[in-house]
């Protein structure tokens, strides 16, 4: 039996409606008891962290993360990646299914959620939609669920045929899983390596348009729509554009289940910020024009995102150390999500701090139906971010726990320092310096 | 800043307000003083600077002139063919006494698999003091320059630049409409008006002048077709526009820049040939008809009988070999101040 009580911190759980100074009490994993300062007895044999003057939250949760296990050690373990995870304040990550091999089986599934895998946090595995990723066939999507996969996505591979698509969909609906559409006319991005607009054609790269993915978001909107089964959900992963946005908003007024993420990347940076030829800056979906990052700012303000993602994508050095139309798409995310968003959306941009802890961690669990997580209630995981919420710091890729380091964030300035980490009541991460 | 419509609540209307968003970081290239990557990066003092020295090299003794690089290092890194771009920068290096030693991706390790950057690094421990670079992938030599630190004269970079060939169209140029003048001003081609015509997408050479020629006043007309012209083009900058019709283009120009169809770079774009060469193609009657005075310039490779006829490539408008000569001047210049501008210690150029 142990026991972590956090004292005099400030609480603020969205989900729940706390919003004020509260001690809280993990037991045994799981959220026992939280009153007023100072009402909580002092169980035997508890350690005690000292919150005075910190926000306690519940720990944060990215649906769309790569750790790159199985088969790609060198970019990123489960090991270090959920690491890197619990020192950004994450508790909960979903592992997007495109490794070496997709994970397409149960026995993969099962493979990440394994303990030899040494996860600091919780990994949700989404499993791929159709076998191999090759958008052909669908898996068997009861199997997966029960092997412990959350959700169903292609991501990096969209799934482009209509009948596919469909039948992916009402596969996932039948046993309770969402599907992730990476989405992406890949017809249409053919050699691109950026997005199609005025800084592509001065930098002569091939661009990749807005309409790849707003026209299938459009279409799986349209299949949603005409299935008519409210079971379906669609999940629009790492939404960047304005018309993909549009389209989303208007499926939400017609009253269907689709939702969206966006990015940190994406609601700050814009193709001007690949500069000259920047591979830290060279993802997919790419760095739009600034009226696209406008649209997702205000699509988070206005509450039409449902989330936000970091699409944690670790690459070697020697990867992105090449030409620019050479180097895979990705950047990292887990160790500055938190630290940017409350930066911009919270200090810029005035987003209240439960708003902006909501879409980290509330929203997302709800979305992909993680029970007891994203929630500091009673009876919930004790999963906890504790942070203070008026550090500024300054971000260095080398000193972060990933295995790499590809990030265009390196040395920018961060709000909101992660103090601990608490994953199950198991302290996760601890900051060196109080 | 950014204005941007924000609903704070559903329930009152949307209010604008002013929202800053993050700068984006002032680019650290050129690392050192004496690359040149892009037109961009150079001041029109710079220009004048370049073009007074080719002019002085052109002119000086041979035997003086071999002394003033003599036995200094210079690597020529082609992953791309060529034959004016390569030769010129090699006899333009000789010219000034420089050792050169060509690398090509057909015959080296890059065959093997070793990166841009090892084979940089390479160079760099072999001795080599400059490396020009011709490559297939648009900003490669930013990448080179900032694994090696060594001064990269960018000789064509995918879609990009070829800042030296925009050098030595200018030169062309102000030769027959400026004779003499070597200092140029934002005035210098005021009144002036450039057509180039072709390929402006897949062009270096396109985006080079269209980046260069504005700066001293001139007027670029880009003609072309929708698939081989985006109509942004017009936005890369003050001084550019777009012309669909090549008879009215012609109609304005004083000089005027055919550019090949580049058949390596079009990925699978359908092209009918026939279409475009009575659309596009550069003939006697045409030039004739609408721009009997004009100088006809072309990068080369020149493919005769689709951009243009034999009868304008040969004949007496056209600047095509005039060309090849101001390359090797310009080459020599540029060549001279990659070895011969002082690294400043700490950052930008």
């Amino acid at each position: 039996m142990t026991a972590l009580l956090i004292r005099g911190g400030y609480l603020i759980d969205p989900a729940a409606g706390v919003d004020g100074l509260r001690d809280v009490l993990l037991k045994d994993g799981k959220v026992a008891e939280i009153a007023a300062p100072g009402k909580l007895k002092l169980a035997n044999g508890a350690e005690v962290l000292d919150a005075t003057g910190l926000t306690v939250a519940p720990g944060l949760v990215d649906i769309h993360v790569h750790l790159r296990e199985p088969g790609q050690g060198y970019k990123e373990t489960i090991a270090s990646g959920t690491a890197a995870a619990a020192a950004g304040g994450f508790t909960s990550v979903a592992a997007m299914p495109n490794t070496t091999p997709v994970n397409d089986s149960p026995e993969t599934t099962r493979w990440m959620l394994s303990p030899e895998r040494k996860a600091a946090i919780r990994v949700f595995p989404i499993a791929a939609a159709t076998r191999g990723s090759k958008g052909e066939a669908i898996n068997d999507y009861a199997a997966l669920k029960a092997a412990g996969a959350v959700a169903v996505s292609d991501d990096g591979r969209p799934i482009l045929k209509d009948n596919i698509m469909r039948e992916t969909l009402a596969a996932a609906a039948r046993v309770g899983l969402s599907v992730i559409q990476h989405a992406e006319d890949t017809r249409m991005t053919l050699g691109g390596s950026m997005n199609a607009g005025p800084v592509s054609f001065k930098l002569g790269l091939r661009g990749m348009p807005a309409e790849a993915e707003s026209s299938i978001v459009e279409r799986d909107i349209r299949l949603v729509t005409e299935m008519r089964d409210t079971r379906v959900h669609l999940h629009v992963a790492h939404i960047s554009t304005a018309a993909a946005l549009a389209a989303v908003r208007q499926a939400r007024r017609s009253g269907l289940r689709v939702t969206c993420e966006v990015a940190p990347h994406h609601f700050l940076l814009t193709d001007e910020h690949v500069g000259l030829y920047n591979t830290n800056a060279k993802m997919c979906p790419p760095l739009r024009s600034a009226a696209d990052r406008d649209a997702m700012i205000e699509g988070i303000l206005d509450g039409v995102v449902d989330a936000i993602a970091t699409d944690h994508a670790p690459h070697a050095l020697h990867e992105k150390e090449v030409e620019f139309e050479n180097a895979p798409n990705g950047i990292l995310g887990l160790e500055t999500a938190l630290g940017l968003s409350l930066r911009w959306l919270h200090g810029e941009w005035k987003l209240p701090l439960g708003r902006v802890l909501s879409l980290l961690s509330a929203q997302p669990a709800a979305l992909l139906g993680l029970k007891g997580r994203g929630t500091l209630a009673v009876g919930s995981f004790a999963d906890v971010v504790i942070f203070d919420p008026k550090a500024e710091w300054t971000y260095r890729a080398v000193e972060g726990k990933s295995k790499s380091r590809n990030t265009p964030f390196d040395g920018w300035t961060m709000q909101g320092k992660v103090r601990w980490t608490i994953s199950e009541g198991r302290i996760a991460y601890a900051s060196k310096t109080a | 800043m950014l204005r941007c419509r924000i609903r704070m609540n559903p329930a009152t209307t949307p209010v604008r307000r002013l929202l800053n968003t993050p700068p984006v970081a002032p680019s650290p290239f050129p690392y050192h003083p004496g690359s040149l990557l892009s037109v961009e990066d150079l001041s029109l003092e710079g220009v004048s600077h370049i073009l007074r020295r080719a002019t002085a090299l052109e002119n000086e003794d041979p035997l003086v002139r071999d002394r003033i690089l003599a036995k200094r290092r210079v690597a020529l890194l082609f992953y791309e063919s060529s034959t004016r771009t390569r030769t010129s920068f090699e006899l333009a290096a000789k010219g000034l006494g420089a050792d050169t030693a060509l690398v090509s991706s057909l015959s080296s390790s890059i065959e093997k698999g070793e990166s841009l950057k090892d084979t940089g690094l390479t160079l760099r421990a072999l001795g080599a003091e400059a490396i020009i670079l011709r490559h297939n992938s648009s900003g490669a030599p930013w990448l080179l320059e900032e694994a090696t630190r060594l001064p990269v004269l960018n000789a064509g970079d995918g879609m990009h630049q070829h800042p030296t060939q925009a050098l030595l169209d200018l030169r062309a140029i102000l030769n027959h409409l400026r004779p003499g003048v070597e200092t140029v001003t934002a005035e210098t081609l005021a009144g002036v008006t450039v057509s180039i015509t072709g390929d402006i997408l897949h062009s270096r050479v396109a985006r080079s002048n269209m980046m260069l020629l504005p700066r001293l006043g001139a007027k670029v007309v880009l003609c072309g077709p929708k698939e081989l012209l985006p109509e942004l083009a017009a936005a890369m900058g003050p001084g550019i526009s777009v012309e669909r019709n090549f008879e009215v283009a012609l109609d304005q120009s004083q000089a005027v820049i055919m550019l090949r169809i580049q058949a390596e770079r079009l990925a699978g774009m359908q092209l009918d040939l026939e279409e475009y060469k009575a659309g596009y193609q550069l003939s006697s009657q045409r030039l004739a008809a609408h721009a009997p005075q004009a100088l006809v310039l072309h990068p080369g490779p020149i493919i005769r009988g689709l951009e243009l006829t034999a009868e304008v490539a040969d004949g007496p408008q056209s600047l095509i070999l005039e060309q090849v000569r101001h390359g090797v001047a310009i080459r020599m210049a540029v060549v001279e101040r990659a070895l011969t501008t002082a690294k400043q210690e700490g950052g930008r150029a």
